[in-house]
């Protein structure tokens, strides 16, 4: 009896909630309508990697084969050398391109003067207004064996070749230009961190008899830890979401050996052979891996630091 | 006492010199790539070629390359394309944005929360490559321009920026429009978006960059050369070597390849200078961005 005056209850609230907000629901049905076309519906479409997909067949139609693209994949002889290039060139870039943002933004705090301290940040955010494609084509034509790195490298090694064609130097061109790439953007975040200071330890050390050199080290350094921290730990949630835009714009087949990655090689395997349910299959298995990883990381960041980035 | 105390300054006299002069080096290490492309864009190709390595100014400053790069006619159509692009996809964005992001911070709203968890959801899982694009193909937006606008349609990290903005508008000037008789639309409009000057700002600017830079998409969907964005057509030029298509072939190899090099500056020039014009202007804005994602919580 109670129990259908509730539920008699509920429905009423629900009739009342919609002839409440019936505009309010016929607003947002455009933002619904995007997420439901865009982001769900190929979430549903994930189920092509337990197909054999066959585009002019469809979802309904297809032959089901389960794990067997899975299976191949792990078993192919690609696998190891994508996990390989992914984790290399994912943890590079974050281990060697970590300190720089945080040296910038110390030493961007150490200048004096406004309108020059100014100046070196509107030049650090430079790269970020520049396309990928644009940075990618000078990239490109820098390292060529006629371009001005690729001739400065000539001048250690003795022999002038295409950078971009050495196996060995994808992940150092990578990475460098990444750092060139972020370095003045990823310091703001530092920098608003810095404003937070108390400018009183400051004028404390000063009596210490503290120098510049020693603020630095021992107050402004330390006050970035969280933030550092906080970083960094989602950096290692986000390695397997390592892009595909920027390696698929410089990579070759001649340097597949150290360039291709897991997205590079969904990209290839789906439009290059048309090899779709096996393509999907493993970004299926890449966002899996990626989504765990990214939890882990954003649990990690707010057990540490009281809340993470989301 | 005294002597300690002028030690110390002299030292902090040294470090803010070192400091600078880091600095300095700094920037020019940010700048010179920039600064290399646009004089190589200005420098007669026989001359770059002699030139190795630093170039600092061009000799004799010439703007062949640019007339070379104009003759081209896919520069000025794909320059038009990304335009249309840019624009309508920047509208369709905020429109949808600050629709998604009024409905998350209305109240008693029973279905709020299961679409604010549906939509959150979006951030951390998505189909992927494969899927999207059959949905996308199955749409019938092959070929078409609006392809590269409404599957990227709505960021939510920017939606909830927005949210989030939307949250801080104190809720007793929306109580007194709501007495005067306005209904959604009114107070969306009337008082939620002129109070949010500025994050419209910001993440108008940050949904133009994305349209502006974007290629990837346009590479899946769009096979018509005269449909084609700019950075695609750049893509063609700078990164897959396709310049002998664009001086129309007649040349002998090595020249076409000389033209190719020659025009490569000038087309990266054509591409990136308005945008470096503007920057210095609208960066307060990117960097707020930064500042409200990040404290976003």
């Amino acid at each position: 009896m109670q129990k259908q005056n509730t539920k008699i209850l509920k429905q009423g609230s629900w009739a009342r909630d919609f002839h409440k907000n019936w505009s309010l629901y016929l607003m947002v049905l455009p933002v619904l309508a995007f997420y439901a076309i865009f982001c769900y519906k190929p979430m549903y479409g994930l189920i092509m990697s337990f197909q054999d997909f066959n585009p002019r067949l469809g979802f309904l139609e297809s032959e089901w084969v389960g794990f067997e693209h899975f299976r191949l994949f792990f078993t192919s002889s690609d696998f190891p050398r994508l996990l390989r290039n992914t984790l290399v060139i994912s943890f590079s870039t974050l281990i060697i391109s970590f300190p720089f943002p945080v040296l910038l933004a110390i030493f961007l705090n150490e200048i004096r003067s406004t309108g020059f301290k100014r100046t070196i940040q509107t030049v650090s955010y430079l790269p970020h207004f520049i396309s990928l494609v644009v940075i990618c084509g000078m990239i490109k034509t820098f390292v060529s064996s006629d371009g001005i790195i690729g001739q400065l490298v000539a001048v250690f090694t003795g022999e002038r070749t295409n950078l971009l064609l050495q196996p060995k130097a994808f992940t150092p061109i990578y990475v460098i230009s990444k750092i060139w790439q972020t370095i003045g953007w990823d310091s703001i975040i530092y920098l608003s961190a810095l404003t937070s200071i108390d400018q009183q330890m400051y004028e404390a050390a000063e009596i210490d008899g503290a120098g510049r050199f020693k603020k630095m080290w021992h107050i402004t350094l330390p006050s970035l830890k969280e933030t550092m921290i906080v970083l960094l730990i989602m950096g290692v949630g986000g390695v397997m979401s390592l892009g595909y835009e920027k390696i698929m714009l410089l990579y070759s087949p001649a340097i597949y050996e150290t360039s291709d990655v897991i997205s590079t090689y969904v990209y290839r395997t789906g439009f290059g052979s048309q090899n779709w349910s096996y393509s999907a299959a493993i970004g299926l298995f890449n966002s899996v891996i990626n989504l765990m990883l990214v939890i882990t990381a954003n649990k990690v960041a707010r057990k540490l630091n009281g809340s993470g980035l989301w | 006492m005294k002597l300690s105390k002028s030690k110390v300054r002299t030292g902090d006299r040294v470090f803010g010199l070192v400091n600078g002069f880091i600095m300095i080096l700094f920037a020019l290490v940010m700048v010179y790539p920039i600064w290399y492309v646009i004089v190589a864009s200005f420098t007669d190709y026989n001359e770059l070629m002699q030139n190795s390595g630093v170039l600092l100014w061009p000799k004799s400053p010439t703007i062949d390359a640019y007339k070379m790069a104009f003759r081209n006619p896919l520069i000025l159509t794909s320059y038009g394309n990304t335009l249309f692009i840019v624009i309508v996809g920047t509208a369709v964005s905020l429109a949808l944005s600050s629709l998604g992001a009024y409905f998350l911070t209305r109240q008693d709203v029973k279905l709020k929360k299961i679409i604010n968890i549906l939509i959150i959801i979006t951030m951390y899982f998505s189909g992927g490559m494969i899927p999207i694009y059959f949905t996308v193909i199955g749409l019938g937006l092959e070929n078409s321009l609006f392809a590269l606008i409404l599957p990227v349609a709505i960021s939510t990290f920017n939606l909830i920026i927005m949210r989030t903005a939307f949250e801080g508008i104190p809720r007793s000037i929306e109580e007194s429009a709501e007495i005067d008789g306005a209904g959604h639309w009114g107070i969306l409009i009337r008082i939620i978006l002129p109070l949010s000057g500025t994050t419209l700002a910001v993440i108008g600017l940050y949904y133009g960059v994305s349209y502006w830079n974007s290629w990837f998409n346009a590479m899946l969907y769009i096979k018509e050369r005269e449909k084609y964005p700019l950075q695609l057509v750049l893509r063609e030029i700078l990164l897959q070597n396709a310049t002998n298509e664009m001086t129309g072939g007649g040349a002998d190899i090595s020249e076409t390849s000389q033209i190719s090099e020659a025009i490569k500056y000038a087309v990266i020039v054509i591409a990136t200078l308005p945008i470096l014009c503007v920057y210095p202007f609208l960066q307060k804005y990117f960097v707020k961005g930064v500042m409200i994602g990040a404290v976003k919580g």
